[in-house]
């Protein structure tokens, strides 16, 4: 479990977040949603250490990251399995390599072991058709599935992903999730998301939190965030025109 | 106050990139690797300039001999002493610094913006660590080698220069070079480089590592990380030729 408590962060003299407070549990899938530029990922920065939140405290199983000794922080990030945006896959790495990566750094496997366990993580995302390929050559589907397939490497018990959809057809994007989902239930993580695609609340938000200029503005699940009557997070979910016609048949 | 500001964020970088490491094995194949990329990729352009600059050089030396006072064989003696003196320690670097430095620079930042290097800090990798460490080792390793060779290339472009185009016999230009050879000269070469290719990486891989933007941004980079080694280097030559010559 994680616990952000009272999280603020100032940029000189930028706010932009104010007084978070929040709980993601373990074994779901906990979304974070709001406009661009609305904290979303500045938060994120501040959960994985990224960022040093200006006050407030991120709680790791009761331990505060952000007082932590640096060996402690060490010991924490090695539960910790990010994906970011665009994969931030190595690009001098085959896929193969990518995988094995934080098993070289952090194990002390031999190399059958690693290749045992890179095997494992990469049929787990579909992808055992693509061990020798260069990053440079995947799709951005598969770019995401191999950045997955390296993030539950070392058995993470906290999992991160930052817009885990953004520029994927909405077909891939819903394998995104499914896999996203599964991999929660399976390896009991703590999984947080940030996104604002609307199909991914619906589909796997366990709880969902709503940002709003930097405040937290709404909690609840993905299938009761349509009924909700927030202004601001109607005025989101229900920002195209299509929605906005769906939503009057609610 | 700012220049200030950056060689302090820059001594901090270096020194986190000293940290121990705790996969030794790793740094090392690293290391191999670099050697592969920074040095063993730049001996095409080293070899090539250096024969020819040193061919020049012995041409010119011969063109200001007009008075037969000056013995010929000055024009090997001379080659030589600017060969191993300045031009393979100090051009040979300055070159380095756009071809080298540039690539460092390009491939750190890249990484910067494409959030790898985040992606390495979330792992608990001390990036720093990881990313430069191999390449100042490999170049420091790397580039002294590249003067030896260039010195080696240099005195023989003199040589080819001069008995190709009849300005002196061979024996005459073998005399030259062998004249009052001090050791200590090639050890003042050794040093500089060393110190050269220190700076390239250092300054290239600091650079790359605070890029923030995008690829507009890591091409900005790359020219100021050239920009910035060049003087840097231009400076040390001063420093360490007043230090360890006079």
């Amino acid at each position: 479990m994680i616990e952000i408590k009272n999280i603020s962060k100032k940029f000189s003299d930028r706010q932009v977040l104010y007084d978070f407070n929040a709980t993601f549990e373990e074994g779901m899938c906990n979304l974070i949603i709001g406009q661009s530029g609305s904290g979303k990922t500045v938060l994120m920065k501040c959960l994985v250490g990224l960022l040093e939140p200006t006050t407030g405290g991120v709680y790791y199983a009761g331990t505060d990251f952000t007082k932590a000794s640096e060996k402690e922080r060490k010991r924490i990030r090695q539960e910790i399995g990010m994906v970011f945006q665009g994969g931030a896959l190595f690009d001098s790495m085959t896929c193969e390599e990518n995988v094995a990566f934080p098993l070289r750094m952090f194990t002390n496997w031999n190399k059958a072991k690693i290749a045992d366990r890179v095997k494992f993580c990469l049929d787990r995302v579909n992808l055992s058709h693509a061990y020798q390929l260069y990053p440079a050559e995947l799709s951005g589907g598969m770019r995401k599935r191999v950045a997955i397939a390296r993030a539950i490497a070392l058995n993470p018990k906290y999992l991160f992903f930052d817009e885990p959809n953004s520029g994927l057809d909405p077909q891939t994007g819903i394998v995104i999730d499914r896999l996203i989902k599964e991999i929660t239930q399976e390896f009991k993580t703590t999984t947080i998301i940030n996104t604002h695609d609307m199909n991914s609340v619906v589909e796997i938000g366990d709880k969902v939190i709503f940002i709003y200029k930097g405040h937290k503005h709404w909690e609840g699940d993905g299938t009761n965030i349509v009924n909700s009557n927030n202004k601001e997070l109607i005025e989101f979910v229900f920002a195209t025109g299509l929605l906005k016609r769906v939503q009057n048949t609610f | 106050m700012r220049y200030l500001y950056n060689f302090g964020q820059y001594c901090l970088l270096i020194a986190r990139s000293f940290a121990k490491s705790p996969k030794p094995a790793i740094v090392r194949e690293l290391i191999v690797r670099e050697i592969d990329k920074l040095g063993i990729g730049s001996l095409f352009i080293v070899c090539v300039i250096s024969f020819f600059m040193g061919a020049v050089i012995a041409i010119q030396m011969a063109a200001q001999i007009e008075t037969p006072l000056i013995p010929m064989y000055t024009v090997g003696f001379g080659t030589r002493e600017t060969i191993i003196l300045e031009f393979s320690p100090t051009v040979i670097a300055l070159i380095l610094a756009g071809k080298v430095g540039s690539n460092v620079t390009s491939e750190i930042g890249t990484m910067r913006v494409t959030e790898q290097i985040d992606a390495l800090e979330i792992m608990g990798v001390n990036s720093a660590n990881y990313l430069i460490l191999p390449k100042i080792i490999a170049s420091v390793l790397i580039i002294p080698v590249l003067t030896i060779i260039s010195i080696v290339l240099g005195i023989f472009g003199g040589y080819v220069a001069c008995t190709t185009t009849g300005l002196l016999d061979a024996t005459t230009y073998v005399y030259g070079i062998t004249l009052d050879f001090k050791t200590f000269h090639l050890v003042y070469a050794l040093i500089k480089s060393f110190v050269f290719a220190f700076i390239i990486t250092s300054i290239s891989a600091y650079r790359g590592y605070y890029v923030n933007g995008g690829s507009q941004e890591v091409g900005k980079a790359s020219t100021q990380a050239v920009v910035n080694s060049s003087i840097s280097i231009l400076l040390w030559n001063f420093i360490l030729t007043r230090l360890l010559l006079l």
